[in-house]
């Protein structure tokens, strides 16, 4: 390993300082970044450690009825607080979906919205990758990527964006609050992720020393309480990211949809808000045709960027399983296989 | 407060009579829990330096440059290890004596010829400096295009698969009793390539002393490494310590001393030092052995009852390219299904990847998908329940041989797990069962079998005179618990409870216990455990029946029981002595006995022997998604006499569970333009994509694992 610098500030405004220098980074739970450290795909010249700064890893309940979490609360914490999960049980179900016990104990929610695609090429230092090195060109087109993209891509980067927590949170407009060095600044989480277009290495709206601090859920967020789903297709039930997953909030009124929350996951380099699809559900029947017209609106712009046509397809099914979840209501208890499709049916054995 | 940890620190076994057949927890789980127990990588012997491998990123050329100036300069590297400077051999890694025999990367020359090949060894003072330096080389390659895939280079007949067995072999007329056939099914299979992987990865810690070493590393068989690397230095096996307590996983892949664990022992001979050296996780899918990628053809032919007329199984398989090892999977069909006409064939591939080897277990894990899976094929080609079939088709002989069976109770392992599992309740039709929640639910079974090998072994004895015995024997634990069966056949074959025994193992200079592999090591071993622990116990015997001293004084051999500790006179119990009044009076401190055990021709010439076992799943299928999970896993097993029940039930869970890990996970997933593994971090797990799921389930009510998409099946059927 190289060797870098370590600094451990004591305030926000000293990290923002000491990450402002070019090749730096910060590190906070670590459970991405050591990985691509020991990897040789990332070698910072500087780390700032911020998981010590103080009261950035509070949840606090807002006078208008919205969220802020702090971005040092842990992925484990957050998803087992009470109050937290039953005002947002998509989130919640989200978050115990990915990764395992032991990385949710130490992630963060600031590190879950920058960590990195987990496309094979961009870890396989051997080979050429936009993200890693602008302009080398993709070694994932025309490679193994059945699990790449097939929405937003673009021919310098096929890759998706891995994190569950943020399909949820991009459904209920979730806003980032990030604090740099002319300020503090909100950006909502659906323009907080970039496409790739031809600068895949720009991943997010962050400058140099900019610092995620909180990302903070409206109070509309917490409406969709009693019908909030967040669902997953993926190779195996527990310690794998989705191939395609969806998340799906309902208000529904005599049969007929009042509002309507739909973002994707894994199908994009970006949590992918599915706003036409929306629009579609918005005052048509709750029922599974209408369901499955919104699968079709919300993915009638996908397209494969490989051996990944299936994707569309299973993207399609798990939007409408996610809806049908959702309009059955939310579980009293969070599935015991957390956003599995085999707890998404009505009466669908939570034992399994 | 200390910890005084050892081996032999066991809550007290009080048992009366036989230690074998007890269910004892491992007599190393304490340390094992405790972190106590220490693996090679453990070892940190004074004046240890660090060695890392750097690897190839290309699969085929060579190296045209490494910048060993810059990994030399960085602080704290200590030498560089190439083809240049890399220190002399007594033999020619690629040279091929015997087929055991292995070639090995080692450094000797720039060619490149698999991926994640070893192309410079960097030694440092610290794991992160040697790391850094092996980064540092920054390696130039001259590319040759990568041959990857089983159409990716042509065929050839292998002169042998598995171990020595003729690629092609056959009884009777295939092609008459295919054409007699009323039934007919052709069907095709892929299994992807797929790696070991222990939990453990290889690791050596070597030292030098002038012409004697020293190593800590894991290996399925001692005697075996050290005779290797005796070879490979020009020095005697006798010099070469060589200790492996445990082992975290070997499966196969630590049975041959690998190259990387022989670049460690070079790595310390060239800097005069001990050398630790440990593989990264991704550097071990490459040149410690792998599963070769499978393409099977079964063809069956029934007759109007739903008897066989004929088998033939063809297999392609692939090699590497400097290398042979072929995965004899066809040769699963030589002992399970009576039938009059039996063929089996292989061909192979030479492709860029490092040398397949013995993986858990090589034949019989490819081998039996396909066929049991064609076996459901053909039973529904006939309209038979596929036990129903199994059972029509039971082998009463070695299908192939001929042979009886030394014993053979698969049909009470059928009965038994069928009624476990309920399976008299099973529609024959397919996909007629679904949950409550509209999951589709199938079920299936499948037949297990595998040889009952046996190998050679030596084991010594000793009884003390303080009533202690000393059971010591080479033999390796990757896990499974030898540790704890061996001790109690050794505390058996003294005459001792368990823990008035001392087991010695895991090293080189006991008594060469041949090979944890093949699942023939318990009996091998343990049955040198039992003959040394006779041998001696005859020696005491000797000692107390010629002493008129003895209360035993006249009875023979023949007329002495031992147990408990004491020598008792068959045909009287009431006369009895302790080993250690019967050793002090003799004035000696101990008695010592050895014992070796080998298969017996004779035995092997007479009969087939085989472990059975029958195992019933069921799995749950998404009708949307096909992703799958299994609900439910019966098995029955007749394994032969088990000595510890309880760690033979973990052995089951663990073939169960590899079995369902080979159907539904495993995938090395390999570029196929660079010939570069990808995921190599993570396992790949399958699932039924929506299209192939439709088309497959359609007629099948057990979603099959070929029934994925890269194990895509063409089974044709036909009626004649």
């Amino acid at each position: 390993m190289r060797d870098f610098d370590y600094i451990r500030p004591a305030s926000i405004p000293d990290a923002i300082a000491a990450a402002a220098e070019p090749g730096a980074t910060y590190l906070a739970g670590g459970t991405n970044l050591l990985d691509l450290m020991k990897g040789g795909v990332t070698s910072p010249d500087r780390i700032v450690d911020i998981s010590r700064l103080p009261d950035l890893n509070r949840i606090e309940w807002l006078v208008d009825g919205g969220l802020r979490i702090g971005a040092l609360v842990r992925n484990a914490d957050l998803a087992h607080d009470t109050s937290f999960a039953k005002a947002y049980p998509a989130v919640a179900e989200a978050l115990l979906s990915g990764a395992s016990a032991q990385l949710r104990n130490a992630a963060t929610v600031g590190g879950n919205l920058l960590q990195r695609t987990r496309c094979s090429y961009f870890y396989d230092t051997a080979g050429p990758c936009n993200k890693r090195e602008p302009g080398s060109g993709c070694t994932a087109l025309g490679g193994e990527n059945r699990l790449h993209a097939v929405l937003g891509w673009s021919n310098a980067c096929i890759a998706t964006h891995p994190s569950d927590f943020c399909v949820p949170l991009v459904a209920l407009d979730a806003v980032v609050e990030i604090e740099g060095r002319n300020g503090r600044r909100h950006v909502t989480l659906e323009e907080f992720h970039r496409l790739p277009g031809e600068t895949p290495q720009r991943e997010n709206a962050l400058e140099p020393g900019d610092l995620v601090v909180a990302v903070r859920l409206p109070q509309e967020a917490a409406s969709f309480s009693a019908n909030a789903r967040y669902l997953k297709v993926r190779e195996r039930t527990s310690y794998a990211f989705a191939v395609v997953s969806a998340a799906a909030g309902l208000a529904v009124e005599g049969g007929k949809i009042r509002t309507a929350r739909l973002a994707l996951g894994g199908v994009a380099a970006k949590p992918w808000r599915a706003r036409s699809a929306e629009a579609v559900l918005l005052g048509a029947d709750a029922d599974e045709a209408t369901f499955a017209r919104a699968a079709d609106t919300a993915l009638a712009d996908a397209k494969p960027s490989g051996d990944n046509a299936f994707k569309i397809e299973l993207a399609r099914r798990i939007v409408v399983r996610t809806l049908m979840a959702a309009l059955a209501g939310t579980p009293e208890r969070l599935p015991a296989l957390p956003a599995s499709p085999f707890s998404s049916i009505p009466g669908a054995r939570h034992d399994a | 407060m200390t910890l005084e940890l050892s081996l032999n620190q066991q809550p007290a076994h009080s048992r009366q009579g036989s230690s074998i057949g007890q269910p004892l927890t491992r007599r190393d789980g304490f340390l094992k829990v405790t972190g106590a127990a220490r693996y090679a990588a453990d070892n940190h012997p004074a004046g240890m330096l660090y060695a890392v491998l750097a690897v190839s990123s290309i699969a085929r050329g060579r190296v045209a440059s490494l910048d060993i100036e810059a990994a030399k300069a960085y602080e704290g590297v200590v030498e560089v290890m190439t083809p240049q400077n890399r220190p002399a051999l007594a033999v020619d890694p690629d040279a091929k004596h015997h087929p055991f025999m292995f070639r090995l990367d080692l450094l000797q020359n720039d060619k490149v010829r698999y991926a994640n090949q070893t192309i410079a060894v960097v030694i440092a003072q610290t794991l992160e400096a040697a790391t850094e330096g092996a980064a540092l080389l920054s390696p130039r390659y001259e590319v040759q295009p990568a041959r990857v895939g089983l159409d990716g280079a042509k065929s050839f007949v292998p002169a042998a698969v598995g171990v020595g067995n003729p690629a092609v072999q056959h009884k009777g007329d295939v092609a008459a009793g295919l054409d007699a056939a009323a039934t007919r099914i052709e069907a095709s299979y892929e299994t992807p390539a797929q790696y070991h992987n222990a939990m453990e990865p290889h690791a050596i810690v070597a030292a030098w002393d002038g012409d004697r070493l020293s190593i800590d590393t894991p290996s399925q068989g001692l005697a075996m490494a050290q005779g290797r690397i005796a070879g490979l230095f020009g020095i005697a096996p006798d010099n070469i310590h060589i200790r492996s307590p445990f082992l975290g996983g070997g499966f196969g892949s630590k049975g041959m001393i690998s190259g990387p664990q022989v670049l460690g022992v070079l790595a310390a001979r060239l800097v005069g030092r001990p050398v630790k050296l440990v593989l990264r996780r991704e550097q071990m899918y490459g040149p410690v052995g792998h599963r070769a990628p499978t393409r099977q053809t079964l063809r069956m032919g029934m007759d109007g009852e739903g008897k066989l007329t004929a088998i033939d199984h063809h297999a392609r398989t692939a090699s590497s390219t400097f290398d042979d090892f072929f995965e004899p999977a066809a040769d699963a069909s030589h002992s399970l299904y009576a039938s009059p006409a039996i063929a089996t064939s292989h061909e192979a591939v030479r492709l860029d990847t490092g040398t397949p080897l013995f993986m858990r277990a090589p034949g019989e894990a490819t081998g039996s998908i396909a066929l049991e899976s064609a076996i459901d094929e053909a039973a529904e080609a006939c309209g038979m329940d596929p036990l129903e079939f199994r059972l029509k088709n039971y082998a009463e002989v070695e299908p192939m041989t001929g042979k009886p069976f030394s014993s053979k109770a698969l049909r009470e392992c059928y009965a038994q797990a069928a009624k476990s599992f309920g399976w008299a309740d099973r529609p024959v039709e397919p996909r007629l069962m679904r949950d409550a929640e509209g999951f589709l639910t199938g079920w299936g079974m499948g037949t297990a079998t595998f040889p009952a090998l046996m190998f050679q072994a030596e084991a010594r004895a000793v009884l003390r005179s303080d009533g202690s015995g000393l059971m010591e024997t080479g033999a390796q634990d990757m896990g499974q618990g030898a540790w704890t069966a061996f001790a109690q056949i050794a505390a058996d074959g003294l005459g001792l409870d368990i823990d008035r025994v001392e087991f010695r193992a895991g090293s080189s200079d006991l008594p060469n216990a041949g090979i944890a592999g093949g699942s023939g090591h318990t009996a091998t071993a343990g049955m040198a455990i039992h003959n040394a622990g006779a041998a001696v116990i005859a020696r005491l015997a000797d000692l107390a029946t010629g002493d008129e001293r003895s209360p035993l004084y006249g009875a023979g051999n023949a007329g002495v029981l031992a147990r408990g500790g004491r020598l008792y006179r068959r045909d009287d119990e009431n006369r009895s002595e302790s080993y250690a009044d019967i050793l002090t009076r003799a004035g000696l401190k101990e008695v010592e006995g050895s014992g070796k055990s080998a298969s017996d021709p004779a035995s092997q010439e007479a009969y087939a022997m085989h472990a059975h076992g029958a195992v019933f799943a069921e799995v749950k299928v998404d009708p949307d998604f096909g992703q799958i999970r299994v609900t439910r896993l019966v098995g029955a097993f007749a394994a032969g006499r088990v000595i510890n029940p309880r760690l033979v039930r973990s052995q089951y869970y663990g073939g169960m569970i590899w079995g369902v890990s080979f159907a539904l996970h495993e995938e090395a997933i390999t570029d196929r333009r660079s010939g570069r593994r990808h995921q190599i971090n993570r396992l790949r797990v399958k699932q039924l994509e929506p299209d192939a799921h439709d088309q497959h389930s359609s007629r099948h009510q057990r979603p099959e694992p070929c029934a994925r998409r890269r194990a895509a099946r063409h089974a044709a059927r036909r009626a004649a």
